[in-house]
C-alpha cells in the first residue's frame, strides 16, 4: 500500500517542490488537482508530434489529430460507461456543461409556470444557470433541504415533485461538505414521475467508479482538472433521446452540416454542441488521465481516500476548538471545517507559511455557508496523493495558527 | 517572511475584540462594503458635524486583518475632518499597494502602520483596505448630506429651486 502511495506521488512532479520553505502538503485537490507527468507529457506530445485542426483537413497531421481526440471521446465514454460516445460532448468545464444543459434544454423544455428542482448543497454553478433559466421563461426554482449533517432531506422527497418539474438537478457529492448523496435511489425516485435528471459529477467523478447506464440518469458532468487532466475541458453526458431534440447551444464551426444565408443544417451528435474548434490538446490529456485513474483501479483509491478520510477526520476532531461542517456517514475526501471563531482566511494564510495549500472561504457555495451560520469554512480535501505526513502537517500548522492567535494575547493579558 | 508580522499584536488585539463595533444610532452617514471574492461584509458609520468625524463606527463580519483595520480606523478617525480622513484613507491604502519610496518622507501612519506587513501577502490586501474604502463611500454620500442640510438652514424655506442649484455646485 505505502509503496504504491510512493509511485503514485512520484508521478506528479509539482508535489516535489516547497512551499514556504517546507514540505508542499496541497490539500485543496476539490478545487482542482495536480496533474501526473504522463498528462503532462502527452501535452507536451501533442503539439511537439500531433498539432493540427481536427476534423477538417485531409491531410495526415490533421487525421492523427482528429483520431487521438475521438479516441478520447471513447476513452471517456468506457469510463462513464454511455452506450454511445455521440452522447459524450466536450464543454469547457461542469459548469459549462450545466449551462448548456440549461440554455438548450431549458429553451426546449421548459414553459412559463414549470419547475427546476436543485438542492441545498450545490455549487453555485448548479445553482445560477437554473436561476437564470427560471428568470428567462418564467419557471420555478425549488430546493430540496438538508440537515444540520449536511445530509439532503430525502424521507419524503416526492413532496418536491410536480407534474410540473421539468428537472432534478442535483450534486453527486457536496464540494463544501464532502457529502455523497445516494443518487441511484433519487434518480429512480425522480423517474418514477418522470422527472429526469442531471447529475453535477464534478467532485464525485474522480473518487468513484460512474456508470451512467447502470444509474439511468439523464445527464452527468465533470471536469477534466479535477480528475487530474487538464484545465479547460469537461465532459456533458446526456441520454441521446434528450440531446437529439435539444437545440444547438452555440453556432459556429463544427456544429453544421451545411451552411447557407437561408438556412443552416445541423451536425449530429455530438458535434452539435461543439461550435468552434475545442481544446484538442486539453481533450487528449484528459483521455490520458482517465487511462490513469483506469490504471490505478478504484478498489485502491477508494480505499486510499477512505482511509485518509477518516485519519485526518480522527487527527483534526482532537484538536480543541475544531468544528467540522458536514459529517455525513457517506463522503468524499473534503473537509470543512472552523477552528474556534478564527476567520478561516486567517487560517489559510497561517498555514501557507506552513507548506499547507487548503481552500477557505465559502467555496463558491454561499446558500450553505449561510445554512451553517457561517462567513465560510476551511477545507481541505484529499487526492489520490496525499499522505498520513500531509495530514499531520495540516495538524501542526493549525496548532501553529493557534499560536499566532492565542499566544499573542496570553503575552497581552499579561 | 514571518507570519507573525502580518499578524502583529495589535492586529490580534483589534482583531478579536474590535473598537467601536456597533452600529451608531445617530449617524450622520453610512455605507456599506462587501467583498465578493471572499464574503467579508462591513458597514461604517460617521457622526459628523461641521466636516468633522465626532463618532466612528462599524459592523460586519470579516477576518482578523479586516476587523483589526475597520477597527483601528474608527480610532484613527475621530477629531479628523474629511478631508483629512479621505487623505489618510489615500495614504494608508497606497502604503498596502504602492512600492516604497527610498528617502521619502510620509507621514507616519501611527498605529495603522501596524498593517504593513500585508504589503507581504497580496492575497490579504483587499482585508485590509474594505473599510477604508467603504470610509470613502461614507463620507463621499456624507458631504453631499452636509451640503444639502447645510444650505436649506440658509436659505429661506421654499426657495427648493434655488437651494437645487446650489446643491448641484457643492457636488461638483
Amino acid at each position: 500500500m505505502q509503496n504504491k502511495l510512493t509511485l503514485v506521488r512520484n508521478q506528479f512532479p509539482i508535489l516535489r517542490q516547497t512551499a514556504h520553505g517546507k514540505c508542499l502538503a496541497y490539500l485543496d485537490s476539490a478545487a482542482t488537482t495536480q496533474k501526473p507527468q504522463c498528462v503532462i507529457d502527452s501535452l507536451n506530445y501533442y503539439y511537439s508530434t500531433t498539432n493540427a485542426n481536427i476534423h477538417r483537413g485531409v491531410y495526415q497531421l490533421s487525421e492523427t489529430a482528429t483520431a487521438a481526440f475521438e479516441k478520447s471521446r471513447h476513452t471517456v465514454q468506457r469510463f462513464i460507461n454511455a452506450k454511445s460516445a455521440a452522447e459524450c460532448i466536450f464543454v469547457k468545464s461542469s459548469t459549462e456543461a450545466i449551462n448548456l444543459v440549461a440554455q438548450s434544454y431549458g429553451a426546449r423544455f421548459v414553459q412559463t409556470g414549470d419547475e427546476i428542482l436543485i438542492s441545498a448543497m450545490e455549487h453555485h454553478s448548479n445553482i445560477v444557470p437554473w436561476q437564470m433559466l427560471c428568470e428567462r421563461q418564467g419557471a420555478i426554482l425549488k430546493v430540496i433541504p438538508m440537515n444540520d449533517r449536511g445530509e439532503l432531506i430525502l424521507d419524503n422527497i416526492e413532496q418536491y415533485f410536480s407534474t410540473k418539474t421539468k428537472l432534478l438537478a442535483i450534486t453527486h457529492a457536496s464540494n463544501a461538505l464532502g457529502t455523497i448523496n445516494p443518487i441511484a435511489d433519487i434518480i429512480k425516485r425522480a423517474h418514477a414521475h418522470n422527472i429526469p435528471v442531471l447529475v453535477d459529477g464534478a467532485q464525485s467523478a474522480a473518487h468513484m467508479p460512474i456508470d451512467v447506464q447502470a444509474l439511468d440518469c439523464d445527464f452527468f458532468c465533470f471536469s477534466s482538472h479535477k480528475i487530474y487532466g487538464p484545465t479547460g475541458v469537461g465532459v456533458l453526458y446526456g441520454k441521446a433521446k434528450w440531446l437529439e431534440q435539444m437545440p444547438p447551444y452555440q453556432g459556429g464551426g463544427e456544429m453544421i452540416l451545411q451552411v447557407s444565408f437561408e438556412k443552416t443544417t445541423y451536425n449530429e451528435l455530438p458535434y452539435k454542441f461543439e461550435a468552434g474548434t475545442p481544446a484538442i490538446a486539453e481533450v487528449i490529456g484528459l483521455g490520458r488521465a482517465l487511462e490513469f485513474v483506469t490504471e490505478l483501479g478504484w478498489d485502491w483509491i477508494s480505499q486510499h481516500e477512505t482511509e485518509l478520510l477518516h485519519y485526518a477526520t480522527e487527527k483534526l476532531a482532537l484538536i480543541p476548538g475544531i468544528k467540522i461542517i458536514g459529517t455525513a456517514p457517506e463522503k468524499v475526501g473534503v473537509i470543512s471545517f472552523t477552528l474556534d471563531n478564527i476567520h478561516p482566511h486567517d487560517i489559510g494564510s497561517i498555514v501557507d507559511q506552513e507548506g499547507v495549500a487548503i481552500r477557505t472561504g465559502h467555496h463558491c457555495a454561499m446558500p450553505v455557508m449561510d445554512f451553517f451560520k457561517l462567513p465560510g469554512t476551511a477545507r481541505a480535501s484529499i487526492g489520490i496523493y496525499n499522505t498520513p505526513e500531509d495530514i499531520d502537517q495540516l495538524v501542526q500548522s493549525l496548532e501553529r495558527v493557534k499560536q499566532v492567535f492565542y499566544g499573542k494575547r496570553k503575552v497581552q493579558a499579561v | 517572511m514571518n507570519i507573525e508580522e502580518l499578524y502583529q499584536e495589535l492586529i490580534i488585539d483589534h482583531g478579536s475584540s474590535p473598537r467601536n463595533c456597533c452600529a451608531l444610532a445617530n449617524a450622520t452617514g453610512s455605507a456599506e462594503g462587501f467583498n465578493p471574492l471572499c464574503g467579508d461584509k462591513v458597514k461604517v458609520y460617521l457622526k459628523i458635524q461641521n466636516s468633522t468625524i465626532e463618532q466612528a463606527s462599524f459592523t460586519g463580519n470579516g477576518c482578523a486583518i479586516s476587523t483589526a483595520s475597520a477597527s483601528l480606523m474608527t480610532e484613527a478617525l475621530l477629531g479628523k475632518t474629511t478631508t483629512e480622513a479621505l487623505s489618510l484613507a489615500t495614504h494608508f491604502k497606497n502604503n498596502l499597494t504602492q512600492p516604497v519610496q527610498a528617502g521619502s518622507e510620509a507621514p507616519s501612519l501611527g498605529k495603522l502602520e501596524a498593517f504593513s506587513g500585508v504589503r507581504e501577502f497580496p492575497a490579504r490586501v483587499k482585508c485590509a483596505t474594505l473599510a477604508w474604502h467603504t470610509l470613502q463611500a461614507a463620507i463621499k454620500h456624507e458631504t453631499t448630506v452636509v451640503c444639502t442640510e447645510n444650505i436649506r438652514v440658509e436659505l429661506e424655506p421654499g426657495n427648493s429651486e434655488n437651494a437645487e442649484e446650489i446643491q448641484q455646485e457643492e457636488v461638483i
